[in-house]
């Protein structure tokens, strides 16, 4: 049961990152290492102690990269190229091509959760969907990168020695779900290899 | 029209996903048998909610749970809590009531009489913390709001006035950031582990049932307030909304949403002026 050339929204390739505790300082490599061209939206979770400063974080991520950086409204189109911060307080997801917000409960102890966003991405964009784990103190992430997994989705995470905190990516390596698992330096060539490979 | 079940459908269900399948003939039985139209609530909120009601009944899958749903009225209850997303909270967003102090309260000044609708009010904080504004700006008197949810449970809640104790402080560090001019403790009764608001608060409050889904415009409202409802709406069910709230609002009438939601993306955007762009204060168009 397969269709011709679909170019519907949920068929567009998205990649989803979690980040936690040492998150600004991945962020910061992986983002700068990622053209402007780059024919994808990117959705982050960055878990944040303070709930009001997503707008800070915006700005530092917006001076290492040549993307650009916003923290989405609901049912905001989602553009290739543009990075998505969560706001604070509120859930991020994806569907079909766009932003879906929410106010409902934290999910372990988290609003915004890597796994809502991850799950989220799962049901809608499938096995167009590169979800990336990368450092952090909890398990945040792994359920999600399940769903990711058995959707067909690609999960990739950052290579614990390389994390500033190990036990997130090795949460998810645990779960037997991560297609790859590399060094920060190499996630963003990674990325871009595969977006060149997807166009083609 | 069904979700899920033919090409032309809300946007958003996978056509070739099982889950959407189900979750789509479920929301039709929903629908049919009680009434509760939840067929253009955005797709990425329902997944997670319906999953969360599968797994708390102990249920394989979704067409499973709508036989569950259809024969058992505690269980469509218990699912109706889960889709109607309650969180709230007192002066939640500080910034919007202040905004609302310096951009809607001089206009309401020059009206002897005015109506306000909190359109999904859950149990009732945002109205309390509207009335406690208003009757600081010295308005409250001339005021009569509506407030109304689709969830007969929740406004039993509101109605009581009575919120859990351990909330207060934060509430209280809400009201103090949101401009409060009093000390909010006046306001209640602390009494074991419940607030007890003062009745005169509501003496101009209606709680009342309206679903924005499938009810119509009941009044004419100078504010119209409906803060993170539409967030679960997809974008028919949005444009429908809207179409209801620019009915219902009197010409220069406020319309409020939530901080993260805007009237970008919508068809309505060009009747409305823009009062805050950071806190959503838009103003219907003459
Ligand atoms: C997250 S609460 C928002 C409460 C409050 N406005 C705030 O911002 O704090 C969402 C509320 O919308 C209500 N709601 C959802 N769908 C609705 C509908 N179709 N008609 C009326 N109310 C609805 C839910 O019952 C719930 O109480």
């Amino acid at each position: 049961m397969t269709r011709d050339v679909d170019t519907r929204d949920e068929n567009r390739e998205i990649v989803c990152i979690g980040a936690s505790w040492g998150g600004l300082d991945a962020l910061r490599v992986l983002l700068a290492g990622i053209p402007a061209s780059f024919p994808m939206p990117i959705c982050i979770v960055q878990h944040r102690g303070d709930e009001n400063d997503v707008e800070l974080l915006i700005e530092f991520l917006s001076k290492v990269t040549e993307l650009s950086v916003e923290e989405p409204e609901d049912k905001q189109p989602l553009r290739p190229g543009s990075v998505y911060v969560a706001p604070a307080g509120y859930h991020l997801m994806v569907n079909s091509g766009y932003t879906a917000l929410s106010v409902e409960d934290r999910v372990r102890y988290s609003r915004p959760s890597i796994d809502v966003l991850f799950e989220s991405a799962a049901s809608s964009h499938g096995r167009h969907v590169t979800a990336i784990v990368l450092t952090g103190a909890n398990d945040d992430g792994a359920r999600g990168a399940q769903a990711v997994h058995r959707a067909g989705g690609t999960v990739l995470v950052q290579d614990p020695d390389t994390s500033e905190r190990s036990e997130m990516p090795r949460a998810t390596i645990a779960t037997g779900v991560a297609d790859m698992v590399l060094p920060l330096e190499q996630l963003a060539d990674e990325l871009v290899r595969r977006s060149a490979e997807a166009r083609t | 029209m069904a979700v899920g079940l033919t090409e032309d459908t809300t946007p958003g269900w996978r056509q070739d996903s099982l889950e959407d399948l189900e979750a789509g003939l479920l929301l039709e039985a929903v629908h049919r048998h009680y009434g509760f139209d939840f067929r253009q609530y955005s797709p990425a909120s329902l997944r997670r909610r319906l999953n969360k009601r599968m797994v708390d009944e102990d249920l394989g899958s979704l067409s499973q749970l709508q036989d569950r749903i259809l024969h058992d009225e505690a269980v469509m209850e218990r699912l109706l809590l889960d889709l109607s997303i309650n969180v709230t909270a007192m002066f939640r967003d500080p910034g919007f009531y202040a905004a609302f102090r310096q951009h809607v309260v001089p206009l309401l000044r020059t009206y002897p009489y005015f109506r306000v609708w909190h359109a999904g009010c859950s149990t009732g904080e945002e109205v309390y913390s509207m009335a406690i504004l208003l009757h600081e700006e010295g308005l409250l008197d001339r005021a009569r709001i509506y407030a109304t949810d689709m969830n007969e449970a929740v406004l039993d809640r509101a109605r009581s006035g009575i919120f859990p104790v351990d909330q207060m402080k934060a509430h209280t560090t809400n009201y103090v950031r949101a401009g409060g001019t009093a000390a909010f403790s006046d306001y209640y009764l602390a009494k074991y582990d419940g607030a007890l608001f003062h009745r005169w608060l509501t003496d101009n409050v209606v709680f009342a049932r309206h679903n924005l889904a499938t009810d119509g415009p009941f009044n004419e409202f100078h504010v119209v307030v409906c803060r993170n409802v539409m967030i679960y709406f997809d974008s028919n069910l949005q444009g429908r909304v809207h179409d209801l709230f620019h009915d219902s609002l009197v010409r220069r009438g406020t319309l409020a949403l939530g901080a993260k939601e805007s009237m970008r993306f919508t068809a309505r955007e060009e009747h409305y002026d823009i009062l805050d762009q950071q806190w959503k204060l838009y103003r219907k168009r003459t």
